[in-house]
């Protein structure tokens, strides 16, 4: 076999013990998917109203707010599957097998990489309970099916460049403790862009970080390939740009981490 | 010993150092394929540290270490691919049963799905895990947990192997069934390097041990060179005849013993010639001997003489 294909056959057997922890301890899944879900019902119901009314659309109110808001929370989706990958990846370092693995001739990316697979996995099933969820309620997405390609391809890219980011952070981190910490912020970022209000509504300082921070475009693409409407390049090529970025920054920190004992 | 045997093991003034303390300081080591060689020291003497380096989990700060030929840090990946390691700390996975832990470790090393599974049958079967075969390690008694750890080491057979403490936390029993496991292996003709704070350990399996202390090797041959290194070692004479006792006395150097008034004791370290003259001695001069027994000093002598301290070996007693 070649090394290529020890790599591919070293990863799937990596991402079938990831598979086999999250059926074993299916709680944590379980809180990702329920954190989205029900950011969703809370802004909805809670304050849906309030806020709608003041988007100042045709018909305002709680519709116009879950229309508002579903693209936002496909983002949130991604971010709160991601904070359980910094979670068990730093779980993961902490099991003895960890140096097992360092001591045979196994392709080494290939820890990491189970991680990240099965963590993208893991968003996507996020993504689509709370898309599932939305609907439910009454959103109403308007796109044909080179919509949805689209779609599910920025949302998987995103997903790869937060979940690598996650994996390095988690890496990084000297306790579990540290690991369910530090990915925090990114919780925070879809708050200080477009997800919840349009930012101009924001004062002058928060507008200015809401429009140069990755979450504005993220959820800027997001938001029209949902209504199929025409994608805005600069935005595109930022989205991919940071996905990008963050995919590298995160495989660069977990690769020498991982060696580095 | 049989030196004509290519090298499996091989460090040469292997060093490493932690900021600015000294754990190891310099360490020589050349093990013969299929032989036994047991690194024996206390608590914090550098075992594990040295089995790290050895099995490239961490780089030494100096020197130049060898598996079959291969350097442990430019051609780590052939070093992975001939060695299997069970490390003091239990190397399993917590989450998966006892067989799918095999299982991992069968398609890591790409077995293939029917050696993978007849190897990890053969294994539980082996190593008496049949019954544990479907719970998670987390369910094990410490004795189990061992043989699961042993067992996935095994799984890709290894040429060389690497136990850091097997029996640490063993009962009696589960130490023999160890030792009978490390012995079957070395049969096969499986080069291994153990780790222990027990003399008894070494004694019992090593071909050659050496002696860690502070990062050092203050000492290195076979059990019974190293027992030789220490005085102490006597014969014990039992006569038959108390009239002959402060003759034998006179002509031996002897002194008698405190406990038993025919009994006396002979300076002696062990050896041929030693016992030679002594029994020459008794013929020439009509001892009559009732009973002989050679007192060579036992590994617990020879370790405090060479680091000045003793080990756990209370604890390594008590557990006996
Ligand atoms: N990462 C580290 N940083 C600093 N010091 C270390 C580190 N790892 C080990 N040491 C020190 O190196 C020395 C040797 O440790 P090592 O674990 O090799 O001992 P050992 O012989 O295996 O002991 P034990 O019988 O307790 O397992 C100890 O004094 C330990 O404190
Ligand atoms: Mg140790």
């Amino acid at each position: 076999m070649s090394t290529l294909a020890y790599t591919v056959s070293d990863t799937s057997t990596m991402l079938r013990r990831q598979f086999k922890h999250m059926l074993r301890y299916p709680s944590l899944t379980f809180m990702l998917v329920g954190m989205p879900v029900v950011f969703l019902l809370l802004f909805v119901y809670v304050f849906g109203g309030t806020i709608g009314d003041g988007l100042g659309g045709p018909t305002g109110g709680r519709e116009a707010y879950l229309t508002y808001l579903t693209p936002g929370m496909l983002l949130m989706a991604i971010v709160a599957a991601v904070q359980g990958t910094a979670i068990s990846v730093a779980m993961d370092m902490t099991e003895g097998i960890i140096d097992r693995f360092r001591t045979m001739s196994i392709a080494r990316v290939s820890v990491l990489t189970g991680h990240v697979i099965a963590s993208v996995i893991q968003s996507f099933l996020c993504i689509a309970v709370t898309l599932g969820v939305a609907v439910a309620i009454g959103f109403r997405p308007e796109t044909d099916a080179v919509g949805w390609i689209g779609l599910a391809a920025v949302l998987l890219l995103i997903s790869f460049g937060l979940t690598w980011l996650t994996v390095g952070l988690g890496m990084a981190a000297k306790t579990v403790e540290e690991a369910s910490n530090t990915p925090m912020p990114l919780m925070l970022l879809p708050f200080f862009g477009s997800a919840f209000v349009p930012t101009d509504s924001m004062p002058t300082v928060v507008q200015y970080f809401a429009e140069y921070q990755p979450f504005t475009p993220f959820i800027e693409v997001v938001r029209a390939l949902l209504f199929g409407n025409p994608v805005d390049g600069v935005d595109l090529g930022l989205t991919v740009a940071w996905s990008l970025a963050f995919a590298l920054l995160g495989y660069v920190i977990s690769k020498k981490k991982f060696n580095k004992r | 010993m049989n030196t004509q045997k290519p090298i499996a093991i091989e460090a040469r003034n292997l060093t490493k150092s932690y900021a600015e303390k000294s754990v190891l300081g310099g360490i020589d080591i050349a093990v013969p394929e299929g032989t036994i060689f047991s690194l024996l020291g206390p608590n914090g003497a550098g075992k594990t540290t040295t089995v790290n380096i050895l099995t490239t989990l961490i780089p030494a700060s100096g020197g130049d270490a060898f598996i079959h030929g291969n350097h442990v840090v430019g051609d780590a990946d052939a070093v992975r691919k001939s060695i299997g390691v069970t490390g003091q700390f239990a190397a399993v996975d917590g989450l998966l049963t006892g067989r799918e832990n095999l299982h991992l470790m069968g398609r890591l090393h790409h077995l293939g799905k029917a050696e993978t599974k007849r190897r990890t049958e053969d294994l539980l079967e082996r190593f008496d895990l049949m019954d544990a075969a479907k719970r998670a390690p987390a369910t094990y008694s410490g004795g189990m947990k061992r043989r699961l750890d042993i067992a996935m080491c095994l799984m890709g057979d290894p040429k060389v192997i690497f136990l850091d403490e097997p029996t640490t936390g063993l009962d009696p029993a589960g130490r023999r069934v160890v030792w009978s496991i490390i012995r079957e292996l070395v049969k096969g003709g499986t080069t291994i390097f153990l780790t222990t704070q027990y003399l008894e350990e070494a004694d019992e399996l090593a071909d050659k041990i050496a002696v860690l202390d502070g990062g050092r090797i203050v000492a290195e041959g076979t059990p019974e060179e190293l027992k030789r290194l220490v005085p102490g070692g006597h014969v014990k004479l039992r006569l038959h005849r108390g009239d002959q006792v402060a003759k034998t006395v006179q002509v031996l150097a002897a002194t008698v013993s405190d406990t038993d008034p025919l009994g006396v004791q002979v300076a002696s370290d062990g050896s041929i010639e030693s016992l030679r003259r002594i029994l020459d001695t008794i013929d020439r001069e009509g001892i009559e001997v009732d009973e002989l027994t050679v007192h060579t000093p036992d590994l617990d002598d020879v370790f405090l003489t060479l680091t000045g301290h003793t080990t756990n070996l209370e604890a390594a007693a008590a557990a006996a």
